[in-house]
């Protein structure tokens, strides 16, 4: 099961080893990892996608939030869960391609709102941004067009909760809602403090 | 190094060295124990201008285990020091401990100057790469002026919430350079309690119903009880409520022993009545422990009616083995305090009667209650001591089967009383701890506790006791194999005694050697004594219990089966029908 957590960290050497390390003790794998400057000066925001062994249980995420919290460096830490929220992946894709095969590529950009930023007489590259699926639906259709793929990087994801909404939009599409009455059930509520000390 | 104390308007310039002691010294530290060497020589220097006693131990492992006992004996954050390479390594195995049982700690390494360091200079390690995931944190400092704000962060963390190991790695040039020592500028940011540490009134609510509807409850006494002074609080749920209590093994002296509702040590060695009052308890209030495997047996058969609240300051310890039902995470004592209001009062009668029913049963196949075959057993040796120290003494007890006889047989009344190495079982962890603890509280009586095979692996620190002229009381069970381990082979491995028969030294010449006054008992005849001549000894003194070779310690219950599942007591008592239960 894949779970993103959002930390706050303190923006110095070793950090990075403490979070990676957490995890590598848990025996839980990274699936990935973004690290950057966020709004507060010196301290930085991690977004990290972990998948957990097939027998961990329902209280394994509450347990990775907890034991990142215990790391000095770690200031704030978020499970993003079913909460409402934005996430997004950045990638970069060089295909091969030549004048005679340019044209269809730069259609398929278009159709996945992507963008050409580089264009060299045999290879382009396409930047792209957006939920994990629509990257992956661009890297499956390049590859079944025949299309060769030469590299790709792609960024990992990044997850940001959305802001509160007073429309039932949200609640519709199955997102919790925030001010929804608080079940009694212990890892829940304490789930639900956390939320609120990001 | 011909430095003179600068003063800088109220703030003196002192060489990193010497803030070191300054600011250990400002922070109330009076005692740490340590082993010098090239990369620490500058703070060694420095030393002898502050109000701190050094104590020279012989390898730095004994270093981390004293700092370790004169925490756990003390309360208060203990101190080793050791140079950087092997030093720095020595340490690991005594910082580990420190971690497992969460105990407040502080390491002081030196480390290789900050212009070779990663370059495999003479003993360079990378400590704070090695210790990372056995230290609550770990500083690598490389200049003056971030020593005191590391050390005094350092102190904190080891401290606050749940307590544990830290780790200060400081480079040779940052000792030896200067810097503006200013011990309020490097205070740390406030302790800043965990977000999940808000206990909740309608956790409470359901706690005090769960507590009040209870028929069966049982209070599960932890670590966290002594850790957070719980001591008053938990005694007052107990008898407010009428609920037995059975501690883990470092929940031991958290509630009187002598108290009518401790019914004992629960767990893997844990009386009979007591595993199965767990087990067919309704509610389990579990007070600062972990739920750890020595104490569930497994977590799938474990106390399968109850519902379970865990009181527990730390979050990540919630639902980890034993899923809880209610949560109240937070200090146990302020926990308490909130949750006490809320509990007027119970009957408890007919729960106490019936474990009070279950005891009697074991009470027959109990050692104390056998007639006396002319062997001397370990478990006399436990019961007469506790008995001739009036429970008085504070313990040191390594690891094995001495430990678990010394939990059964010795009623610690007293907080911080038994000091011993639970999570991790840390052999040598007796001589060297009991030292540190005798340094925490000079006035008492301590007595270190070993079986033959854990006292060798730090036997050298008996030259450390003569060194600083401390009494204190060495018992070596001494049953010539590594008996645990023995005693696993033989329930388990077909008494295949791989590796577990032990030549020892003869340990009353060998503390001879050391200038420590001894004797061997080999009779419980002889036993009262020789104790007597040990506590009356002007100066350390250590007894030789050759005890019982092929004894094992019952009740146990099998890694992997369930608390009920217990080897039983064999029924040897002649004088008692033999029940048929087996």
């Amino acid at each position: 099961m894949l779970h993103t957590f959002v930390a706050y960290v303190e923006d110095k050497p070793g950090v990075l080893t403490r979070v990676a390390s957490l995890f590598r003790r848990l025996n839980i794998n990274i699936i990935s990892l973004t690290v950057g400057h966020s709004e507060r000066p010196g301290i930085s925001r991690m977004t990290i996608v972990s998948e957990t062994p097939a027998h961990a249980n329902e209280h394994t995420a509450n347990r990775i939030r907890a034991s990142l919290h215990k790391l000095e460096n770690v200031l704030d830490v978020d499970e993003i869960g079913k909460a409402p929220s934005v996430t997004r992946e950045l990638a970069l894709i060089k295909v091969a391609a030549t004048a005679a095969t340019r044209s269809h590529i730069f259609e398929l950009v278009e159709v996945f709102r992507a963008r050409i930023v580089d264009l060299a007489p045999d290879s382009l590259m396409i930047e792209i941004t957006g939920v994990e699926s629509k990257i992956e639906g661009l890297i499956q259709v390049l590859n079944e067009t025949g299309d060769r793929v030469l590299e790709i990087c792609r960024s990992g994801k990044m997850t940001m909760r959305r802001g509160k909404h007073s429309s039932g939009v949200l609640r519709a599409m199955g997102a919790s809602d925030p001010d929804a009455p608080k079940p009694n059930l212990t890892h829940e509520i304490v789930n639900d403090n956390f939320a609120d000390n990001i | 190094m011909s430095k003179k104390t600068q003063t800088t308007g109220t703030h003196p310039t002192l060489t990193g060295a010497e803030i070191i002691w300054a600011t250990l010294a400002a922070e109330g530290i009076t005692t740490v124990f340590g082993y010098p060497g090239g990369a620490i020589l500058p703070a060694y220097d420095a030393l002898r201008k502050f109000p701190i006693h050094h104590v020279l131990v012989r390898h730095e492992q004994g270093a981390a285990h004293m700092a370790d006992g004169y925490a756990r004996a003390s309360g208060k954050v203990g101190v080793a020091i050791a140079t950087s390479g092997p030093g720095a390594t020595n340490l690991v195995t005594g910082i580990a401990t420190a971690m497992m049982d969460s105990i407040p700690m502080v390491c002081i390494t030196g480390q290789v100057p900050s212009r070779v360091l990663g370059t495999d200079a003479f003993q360079e390690v990378d400590i704070t790469g090695v210790t990372l995931p056995i230290t609550k944190h770990n500083f690598l400092v490389n200049c003056a002026q971030d020593i005191a704000p590391a050390i005094r962060h350092a102190l904190q963390i080891a401290q606050s919430g749940r307590p544990g190991p830290v780790l200060v790695d400081i480079t040779k040039d940052a000792q030896q350079n200067s810097a503006i020592f200013d011990f309020e500028a490097a205070k740390p940011q406030a302790y800043d309690p965990h977000p999940m540490l808000s206990v909740m009134d309608t956790h409470l609510r359901e706690a005090a119903d769960l507590i009040r509807n209870a028929k069966r409850p049982v209070i599960l006494a932890g670590h966290g009880i002594q850790q957070s002074n719980a001591y008053e609080q938990v005694r007052t749920l107990a008898e407010r409520m009428q609920i037995p209590v059975a501690p883990t093994l470092l929940g031991l002296g958290s509630f009187p022993a002598s108290h009518p509702l401790n019914l004992g040590m629960m767990g893997m060695h844990g009386e009979s009545w007591v595993n199965h009052a767990i087990q067919e308890a309704d509610l389990l209030i579990a007070c600062g422990m972990r739920f750890d495997d020595r104490v569930i047996g497994t977590p799938s058969t474990y106390s399968p009616n109850s519902k379970k609240i865990h009181i527990e300051v730390d979050p990540a310890e919630i639902n980890k083995n034993i899923k809880a039902d209610v949560a109240l995470v937070g200090d146990l004592r302020q926990v308490l305090e909130q949750l006490l209001p809320l509990l007027p009062g119970r009957d408890g009668s007919a729960w106490l009667k019936t474990i009070a029913e279950s005891k009697g049963e074991s009470a027959v196949r109990d050692i104390r209650n056998l007639p006396d075959d002319g062997h001397l057993y370990a478990a006399h040796v436990m019961h007469d001591l506790w008995h001739i120290t009036e429970g008085k003494a504070v313990i040191a007890t390594d690891v094995g089967q001495h430990q678990m006889w010394e939990a059964q047989y010795y009623h610690h009344d007293y907080p911080n009383s038994l000091i011993t190495s639970g999570g991790s079982g840390t052999m040598g962890f007796a001589l060297p701890a009991g030292i540190g603890a005798k340094f925490a509280c000079p006035e008492k009586e301590v007595w270190i506790i070993a079986g033959d095979g854990g006292f060798q692996m730090t036997a050298c620190e008996l030259a450390t006791i003569v060194q600083e002229k401390i009494k204190i009381n060495i018992a070596i069970i001494n049953n010539g194999y590594l008996g645990m381990v023995r005693q696993w082979q033989e329930f388990f491995y077909e008494r295949n005694y791989e590796s577990t028969p032990l030549v020892s030294p003869d340990f009353v010449k060998l503390a001879d050697a050391h200038g420590i006054a001894g004797a061997a008992v080999r009779t419980r005849g002889d036993l009262a004594d020789a104790v007597a001549a040990a506590r009356n000894h002007n100066g350390p003194y250590l007894l030789n219990f050759m005890v019982e070779q092929e004894d094992s310690v019952y009740p146990m219950i099998p890694a992997g089966k369930a608390l009920h599942e217990m080897i039983r007591r064999p029924n040897n008592n002649p004088l008692v029908e033999k029940p048929t239960d087996e």
